[in-house]
C-alpha cells in the first residue's frame, strides 16, 4: 500500500472532527464487504459508500475496537511507520463520512 | 446482406494480474466479488411505449421471475452483501407483487431505488413509501415541459410524473429523484428541469441516452449534437455536485475536466442488468446476447454467474488495443459507452459515436455500408397502437381519455 489515499471516500459532506488519540469503532450500521484489493463499506443509514484500498487497511478498521486509540491500533497492525500519517487521513475520512465512529472506553 | 457483428474486445491469452494498490479506477477494472450497482429489471409490461425504452418493454414476458424466484434472487443479493439495486422495468410497479417484492428486500438488507413513470404513486403508496426507511423513488421525465416530455414518453406521462411528484412531495417523501434522459429535444431545459426538481424538493438525476432497446430507433435523431454536448458537460462542471449522473457521462470528461463519479465503464465490473426473465447482461444498455453472461435460474445462480462467467471474466481487464488507447484522452475518458458503440455498429475498441474529440462522427461516416448496426432480437414492444403514444415518430396521437379532446371537436 503506498497510495497516500488508501480509503476512496465518495461522499462525504458531513464535517466531524477525527481525534487519532481517542478509541474508535467501525460504525454499527456499517457493512464491510472484503473485496480482492480491500474492501467495499456500506453505511446502511446514509447509503455511503467507501472503498478501502488495501487490505492492511481492512485489518486496522476491524482492529480499531480493541484499541484504546487510533496510534495504538495502526501499531497493534504493525502499519510502517511512514505510512501512518496517510492511515490517520484515510482514517479521518471514515470518520466524516460516519463509516467509523468513537467509542467510549469503560471507565 | 447479413448483420456482421462487431466482436467484444478480444480476451488477452493471458489474463493480467490484478497490481497491488493504485488508484480505484485501476481496480475496477479488474471487476468486484459482487456488484457495486445492480440493475434488476422486474419486468417487461409497462403502461407507456417511450420512443426511447432501454429495454424495448410493453408486454409481459410470461417467463418472467415468479415471486419465489425472485424472493431466492434477494436472498442470494444478500449473502453476496449487494446493499442495494435499481429496481426497473418495464414498469416494476405494474407487477402485482412488487409492494411485497420491494419489503421482502428491505427486510433482507437489500436497498430498493426504484425507477417509475409515476403511474401507481397516488396519495397512499407514496404515504408508504415516506414511511419506509432504505428506499429511493425515481421518477422518469424526458421534457421539463410536457410537450417536450409526451412527444417521447406519450400524451399524458408529465400530468402523471407530476402528480406523482406532488404526492411524494406532499407525504413527506426524502430525497426523491426526477430522472431524466438528455436527448436533443430537452437539452436546453437542464436550468429548467432543477427548478422543477427543486419546487418539489426532489433531486434531479440526470443520464445518457443510449441506442439500446427502441433508443436504436430514435438515435441518430435525439442523441445530443456536439454543441448541446458541450454546453452539458459545462453544465455538469458548474452544477454536478448537486446532481446525479449515474456517472453515465464519463465520455465528456475528454473536454478536459474529469466529472465527479467513476470514470470509466462498469459492464461486467462494477455492474449489471438482471432482466424480467433472469437473464444477466453486463449493463442495463447491453440487452442483447453478444452481452448475455447467464441466467439467475442456471445452477449457482446468480453468484455463479457474476464471478465465474467467460464473458465477465473477459470484460474484466484494462483495454490495451485499439485506436482509443492512442488518443492523449484515453486516460479521461476510456474510449466511452460499450454499448453506445455496439448499437451503432462501431468497433467496441474504437470511439464512442458521441466522442468528443469528434472521432466517433467520422468513425460512424466511416462504417461500411454493407454493415448492418447489431440489433438485438428481444423486444417486448406493443404490438398494437398505445393509449397516449409518443408522437416523435410522426404517428397520430390517441388521446389518453376521450375527454381529453373537446366532446365538441368536429361537431362545430
Amino acid at each position: 500500500m503506498t497510495s497516500a489515499e488508501p480509503a476512496a471516500v465518495i461522499r462525504d459532506e458531513s464535517a466531524g472532527a477525527f481525534d487519532p488519540d481517542l478509541a474508535w469503532q467501525r460504525a454499527r450500521s456499517v457493512a464491510m464487504r472484503p473485496e480482492p484489493f480491500g474492501a467495499l463499506v456500506y453505511h446502511f443509514g446514509n447509503r455511503k459508500l467507501s472503498f478501502l484500498k488495501s487490505k492492511l487497511l481492512v485489518s486496522v478498521v476491524e482492529a480499531l475496537e480493541q484499541h484504546p486509540s487510533v496510534h495504538a491500533t495502526l501499531a497493534a497492525c504493525e502499519v510502517p511507520e511512514a505510512q501512518r500519517p496517510a492511515y490517520v487521513k484515510a482514517l479521518a475520512d471514515l470518520a466524516r463520512s460516519q463509516m467509523i465512529e468513537r467509542r467510549e472506553l469503560p471507565a | 446482406m447479413t448483420a456482421v457483428l462487431p466482436s467484444r474486445p478480444a480476451a488477452p491469452a493471458v489474463r493480467p494480474d490484478r497490481p497491488v494498490g493504485g488508484r480505484l479506477i485501476d481496480q475496477f477494472e479488474y471487476g468486484l466479488d459482487a456488484p457495486i450497482c445492480l440493475t434488476w429489471e422486474l419486468t417487461y409490461a409497462c403502461n407507456l411505449a417511450c420512443v426511447h425504452c432501454l429495454s424495448s418493454s410493453g408486454r409481459r414476458d410470461p417467463r418472467e421471475l415468479s415471486t419465489a424466484e425472485a424472493e431466492g434472487v434477494i436472498d442470494e443479493l444478500q449473502r453476496m452483501q449487494v446493499f442495494y439495486v435499481n429496481v426497473g422495468g418495464g414498469e416494476p410497479t405494474v407487477r402485482p407483487d412488487f409492494w411485497h417484492l420491494l419489503d421482502y428486500a428491505i427486510d433482507h438488507q437489500v436497498g430498493v431505488k426504484f425507477s417509475t413513470n409515476g403511474i401507481k404513486l397516488d396519495k397512499a403508496r407514496a404515504a408508504q413509501l415516506a414511511a419506509t426507511d432504505y428506499v429511493d423513488v425515481q421518477i422518469s421525465l424526458d421534457g421539463a415541459t410536457a410537450e417536450v416530455n409526451d412527444r417521447v414518453r406519450g400524451a399524458g406521462s408529465f400530468a402523471t410524473a407530476t402528480r406523482a411528484l406532488e404526492n411524494l412531495a406532499e407525504a413527506g417523501m426524502k430525497d426523491f429523484k426526477v430522472s431524466v434522459v438528455v436527448t436533443r429535444e430537452n437539452a436546453g431545459q437542464l436550468d429548467a428541469f432543477k427548478a422543477l426538481t427543486d419546487s418539489f424538493g426532489a433531486q434531479l438525476r440526470i443520464t445518457r441516452l443510449r441506442p439500446s432497446g427502441r433508443g436504436a430507433d430514435v438515435w441518430d435523431q435525439l442523441h445530443p449534437t456536439q454543441a448541446q454536448q458541450r454546453d452539458l458537460y459545462n453544465w455538469l462542471l458548474a452544477n454536478g455536485d448537486n446532481v446525479l449522473t449515474g456517472d453515465s457521462f464519463f465520455h465528456l470528461s475528454a473536454f478536459g475536466e474529469a466529472l465527479p463519479g467513476l470514470n470509466l465503464c462498469g459492464a461486467g465490473r462494477v455492474v449489471c442488468l438482471i432482466d424480467p426473465v433472469g437473464d444477466v447482461y453486463a449493463c442495463p444498455f447491453a440487452i442483447h446476447e453478444n452481452f448475455l453472461a447467464g441466467n439467475v435460474r442456471d445452477e449457482g445462480g446468480f453468484q455463479r454467474v457474476w464471478q465465474q462467467s467467460e464473458l465477465f471474466a473477459d470484460l474484466r481487464s484494462p483495454q490495451t488495443g485499439g485506436a482509443c488507447t492512442k488518443c492523449a484522452h484515453f486516460d479521461a475518458c476510456r474510449g466511452g459507452c460499450m454499448a453506445a458503440k455496439f448499437f451503432t455498429g462501431l468497433p467496441l475498441d474504437g470511439p464512442d459515436p458521441e466522442c468528443v474529440q469528434g472521432y466517433g462522427e467520422s468513425a460512424l461516416a466511416a462504417r461500411d455500408s454493407e454493415r448492418v448496426a447489431p440489433k438485438s432480437h428481444i423486444d417486448h414492444s406493443h404490438s398494437g397502437p398505445v393509449r397516449g403514444q409518443p408522437t416523435l415518430l410522426g404517428f397520430p396521437s390517441i388521446p389518453a381519455k376521450l375527454c381529453d379532446e373537446s366532446p365538441l371537436a368536429g361537431m362545430a
